[in-house]
């Protein structure tokens, strides 16, 4: 039997190529979108995967680190290591700023950790770990710094030993990691003009510049320059342990708020990012209905522009169902030819977003039914149109 | 102009394959069905030089600060901050308000105090007179009376007249010696002033360069506080403070390399001169000096200094890349990529060195090959492709 669809793909087949193209790149953008919104989930997820912890302890009534800013002072992990079910804690600090590099700066989120402690960069892509305690840099690849690169974290210049991927903030901006001691003056240090104005205010104040007194000026100024915080303690629990009950105690004794995972995830993905998501949710569900709707159409004017031939095949006493099954297989090839385009062109421009795109497989196949339904129930306008053609047109004209 | 359906049949196929093909590729090398792409190292053998890194800043070894024992006013200042001094040199002097005036009142006093000694002296020589003469009298009247020539009353009055010459000669000689004693306090008294005079000039206690000037002349300080502060140049070195967790095997005597934050390029050569017994609790971390082997020019005290030290190279093993090492639970190894696939091996370092290369106690072998860097989590069913390299620049 002659495939009366492929004879008429055949005819114009330069049209049905690029229908489908067209087609092909709106699907692309869909998928992408999709992509996008993914891969906003992901970028908390990989957040909480790499910062290896099973708990996070950050201040009290606070949703930190992440959330909302938490600050501890840094000799709150020792209290936490001897509590029952605890295996490892350590310090982490966050801090989101632009590391500058020659004349350029990168929005990085610097993150402050101990080495071979939670908290520190679980593989690398290149180069090595930290290993001296100061003045070194672990930073992601989506920084666009190179191991051997000299970047600049307020008054001080770190070197990149090592390069990670994926190791995002919540937000998608790269994380730099350096040494702890250097994150905690980098986020509390302030700049010169400020400590000299504070301590000029300080030495100004009757009560602290005594003239009886002397040292006592000193010892203030001292003080005040001096910081011992750090935002979070990222917690590994004992084997066997189970994390709801070492929260619990955390909580309860040590007057810490303490998250496990799934809290966290909770936290990041309901609260921090919900509203962008639900934006690009809602971006998303107008894009496939304006795809449905482009698709229809397409088809549809695809089968008014061969009213004649359709006529013709209907003088010849061709069966309604032929000329279904035509347009209909057409509409599915047309929907194969853009989902195999979009989605090899959302693939293809992905890495290209200054964003992670994440491109699930059970996304591409769930895109690919939809599209195939859709295309179905878009002939069906066609398949209508087509089965009212009157065979007269093909000789009256 | 209409060509012919073969063609036209050939062109479409061809398209379709190009399509499927592209589209195949693509899913081959990205998402779930790639295959992780790493890089790969050979242990070798080999030994690695373990190295503490540290920072800390200039300091004086000695330092003094230069001020009254008493509260005053400083009266002047007579060297300025950078100045060169020499042992023994007047930096400053403190006013010494009545210091003087009450010296010359010590001295009227001394003098007044000489003529009471006269006095007390010829009063003494009045007793003695009276004392001799009442003594003859005595025994005199005492030879006639034992001849009965006069009364005995009158005897025993002339006794009783040379025993009050004698006690008035006794207190003659003691006014003398406490005209004498008053002298001498008086003397004493004025060499304590003399020394409190000479505490008012502030001198340096050894030679060295002013680092600060605290106190301008007419200002009030109290004691103890600081009018000036001097350093021995000769005396800096650099208190270095290392992390707890990273400093076994810290001990004097180990040769450091300084690295000056005015000076980044250019490390100067120094020796541990000392380990703290004390470490900051607070801190976590420990405190050594290192002096320099040879003090450069132009230090300056409390600039910023980088010191690393080298410890002795510790034994041979298997080396590798830091980087190689994954933490799997609470385990530490690496992925050994063998010819039947990927296999994780609990591994234990023995000695790590700055330039990030790990000496691993067991676990591994020479000419294992290990996973270095990874594009993903790796899993012992993971397919990999060894590459190169895995970090394309500014991606």
């Amino acid at each position: 039997m002659i495939s009366l669809a492929g004879r008429d793909i055949l005819h114009s087949w330069s049209k049905f190529v690029l229908t489908g193209l067209g087609l092909g790149l709106l699907i692309g953008v869909t998928l992408s979108m999709a992509g996008i919104y993914r891969g906003m989930v992901d970028d908390a997820q990989a957040l909480l995967d790499n910062s290896g912890a099973d708990l996070w302890v950050v201040q009290q009534d606070t949703l930190g680190p992440y959330a909302e800013p938490s600050s501890l002072h840094d000799d709150a992990y020792r209290a936490i290591l001897g509590m029952p079910g605890v295996a490892r804690a350590a310090s982490v600090t966050y801090l989101t700023m632009q590391v500058r590099q020659g004349e350029t700066d990168v929005r990085a989120m610097v993150v402050g950790f101990e080495p071979g402690q939670p908290g520190e960069p679980g593989r690398l892509v290149a180069g090595r770990h930290i290993t001296r305690g100061h003045y070194e840099a672990v930073a992601d690849v989506k920084t666009g710094f190179g191991v051997g690169d000299r970047i600049r974290i307020r008054r001080h210049d770190y070197t990149v030993v090592g390069l990670t991927r994926r190791m995002v903030s919540s937000g998608g901006d790269p994380m730099i990691f350096i040494p702890l001691r250097d994150a905690q003056e980098a986020q509390f240090l302030r700049d010169n003009d400020a400590i000299i104005n504070e301590r000029a205010r300080t030495a100004a104040n009757p009560a602290l510049n005594r003239p009886g007194v002397p040292g006592l000026l000193e010892a203030i100024q001292a003080s005040q320059t001096s910081s011992r915080n750090v935002n979070a303690v990222l917690v590994r629990v004992a084997a066997g342990a189970q994390p709801e009950q070492v929260a619990a105690r955390i909580r309860r004794w040590k007057r810490l708020q303490a998250y496990t995972r799934m809290q966290m995830e909770d936290i990041l993905v309901a609260k921090l990012i919900a509203t962008s998501a639900k934006q690009i949710a809602m971006f998303l569900v107008i894009l496939a209905v304006v795809s449905a709707a482009i698709v229809a159409f397409i088809i549809y004017t695809m089968t008014l522009g061969k009213i004649r031939e359709l006529a013709v095949l209907k003088l010849i006493g061709t069966r309604n169902r032929t000329i279904a099954g035509m347009i209909l297989q057409q509409a599915q090839g047309l929907g194969v030819i853009g989902f195999v385009v979009g989605k090899t062109a959302a693939t293809l421009w992905a890495p290209v977003f200054p964003k992670y795109v994440l491109l699930l497989p059970g996304d591409a196949l769930r895109g690919f039914v939809i599209v195939m339904v859709i295309c179905a129930v878009a002939s069906t306008l066609a398949i209508r149109a087509a089965l009212r053609v009157d065979p007269a047109t093909a000789i009256g004209g | 102009m209409k060509r012919p359906a073969v063609s036209r049949k050939v062109v479409l196929i061809a398209l379709g394959v190009v399509l499927v093909g592209t589209f195949g590729f693509i899913m081959a090398r990205t998402g779930p069905l790639a295959a992780t792409r790493v890089t790969v190292v050979q242990v070798e053998e080999g030994s690695v030089t373990p190295a503490l890194f540290g920072i800390g800043t200039v300091e004086a070894r000695r330092a003094w600060l230069i001020g009254p024992t008493t509260a005053g006013r400083v009266k002047s200042v007579q060297v300025d901050v950078g100045g060169a001094v020499a042992a023994g040199e007047v930096l400053a002097e403190m006013d010494p308000v009545d210091l003087d005036e009450r010296a010359a009142a010590l001295e009227a006093g001394m003098a007044r105090a000489h003529h009471a000694i006269a006095a007390a002296e010829a009063q003494r020589q009045d007793a003695l007179a009276r004392h001799e003469v009442a003594a003859l009298n005595a025994r005199r009247y005492q030879d006639l009376g034992r001849d009965r020539f006069v009364a005995t009353s009158a005897v025993e009055l002339k006794v009783q007249e040379q025993t009050s010459a004698r006690a008035a000669l006794a207190a003659a000689d003691s006014n003398l010696a406490a005209a004498r004693q008053d002298l001498l306090r008086l003397q004493a008294d004025r060499e304590g002033l003399r020394q409190q005079r000479r505490q008012a000039r502030l001198l340096a206690p050894a030679a060295g360069v002013v680092s600060a000037r605290d106190a301008e002349p007419g200002s009030t300080v109290v004691a103890g506080q600081a009018v000036l502060r001097l350093v021995d140049p000769a005396s800096l070195w650099v208190r270095v403070r290392f992390d707890q967790g990273r400093s076994a095997g810290l001990k004097p005597g180990l040769p450091a390399q300084i690295v000056l934050r005015s000076r980044p390029g250019q490390p100067l050569p120094g020796r541990v001169a000392r380990v703290e017994l004390l470490a900051d609790a607070v801190t976590e971390e420990r405190i050594a000096q290192v002096a320099f082997d040879a003090i450069p020019e132009d230090l300056s005290v409390g600039e910023l200094a980088e010191v690393t030290l080298q410890l002795p190279t510790g034994d041979r093993g298997p080396v590798l890349p830091n980087a190689a090492l994954r933490r799997q639970g609470d385990a530490t190894g690496v992925w050994v990529a063998a010819h039947d696939g990927l296999r994780f091996v609990p591994v234990r370092t023995a000695a790590a060195s700055l330039d990030g290369l790990v000496r691993v106690a067991d676990g591994l072998r020479p000419g294992d090959r290990v996973v270095v860097h990874a594009e993903r989590e790796l899993a012992a069913g993971s397919r990999i492709r060894v590459v190169d390299s895995l970090a394309e620049r500014g991606k």
